[in-house]
């Protein structure tokens, strides 16, 4: 496995998405090429921010409309 | 994800909802909006659009609650008659692409090719000398970090539809792969690929922002000598 190759297998190793021999060639490569360890942990980085986007929200407007038309289907 | 709230498990809120529960609504409906929210975006070509298409699957499913048979989670359940949704306006408004098959650019190289040795070359498929990685120094303070989610929402934004679809269902709002798959209703070698890819593209955009301060590395400045 070459960096090429390694750079190109990160989503599919995050997933266990390999085949054992192919993770153990991709694991080998992370432990012995510095240059790839340090894109690995982009990556995981990448990811730990995406995961700390702030939630977006419903207008207001829209959110009480919304329990209005609730309320009102379950009354009837 | 940030603030997940507690809800209670789907029997419960399904029996709950159907009953007319208010406050059972109002908890899912502040629960899933905002996910619901960003994954429209991908569908849709604006922010009202959006919005319109999340209100549509509310109304759907206030309707159509008591259709539930709770063959998936009810939280898929809801995001599935919200694809539909978005995905039809998306149509009118002549942008959504079909998701069967990948297009050439959601299938590009994780890294430009030209960044690694070439064939021939010794150590090819190698990083190219000066071109390695390099490792990041992103901030860890709490407003300085901010900088860096508001760029990674602007290139989330950037990024094509069904990238972004892919990403944000699996990075942000932390959906498994198989059910990426069944929402999307896409393969999973495809749904690895188009999530590589936009994982690919934002860690470029990051790399752009978190390596510029310290240009002066090694080798860098060597060429002129030569
Ligand atoms: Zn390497």
């Amino acid at each position: 496995m070459n960096c090429g190759d390694f750079v190109d297998s990160v989503t599919a190793f995050l997933d266990g998405a390999m085949d054992e021999a192919t993770e153990l060639r991709f694991l080998t490569h992370l432990t012995t090429c510095g240059d790839c360890e340090t894109c690995f942990d982009q990556f995981r980085q990448t990811i730990t921010i995406l995961g700390e986007l702030p939630e977006e929200r419903l207008a207001t407007a829209a959110r009480n409309q919304l329990l209005g038309a609730f309320g009102a289907l379950r009354r009837d | 994800m940030a603030g997940a709230h507690e809800l209670p498990p789907d029997e419960v809120l399904v029996q709950r909802l159907r009953s007319g529960d208010e406050e059972a609504f109002a908890l899912v409906l502040d629960t899933w909006s905002g996910g619901m929210l960003r994954l429209a975006s991908s569908f849709v070509s604006t922010k009202a659009s959006a919005e319109e298409a999340v209100q549509d699957t509310w109304l759907a499913v206030i309707k159509g609650i008591g259709d539930f048979e709770g063959r998936s989670s009810l939280k898929t359940w809801v995001y599935r008659i919200l694809v539909r949704t978005a995905k039809t306006r998306g149509t009118k408004e002549s942008r959504t692409v079909p998701f069967t098959s990948l297009l050439p650019e959601e299938a590009e190289a994780t890294v430009d090719a030209s960044r690694f040795r070439s064939p021939g070359e010794r150590y090819a498929g190698h990083w190219a000398v000066g071109q390695e990685p390099r490792p990041w120094h992103l901030p860890e303070d709490h407003v300085l970090r901010g900088e860096v989610r508001e760029l990674i929402a602007e290139a989330l934004d950037d990024l094509p539809p069904r990238l972004r679809a892919v990403l944000t269902l699996r990075d942000v709002e932390g959906y498994g792969s198989q059910e990426v798959c069944s929402l999307l209703e896409i393969s999973p070698g495809n749904q690895r690929v188009l999530l590589h890819r936009a994982r690919a593209m934002l860690r470029s955009r990051l790399d752009a922002y978190a390596s510029s301060p310290d240009d002066a590395h090694a080798g860098g400045g060597e060429r002129g000598l030569r």
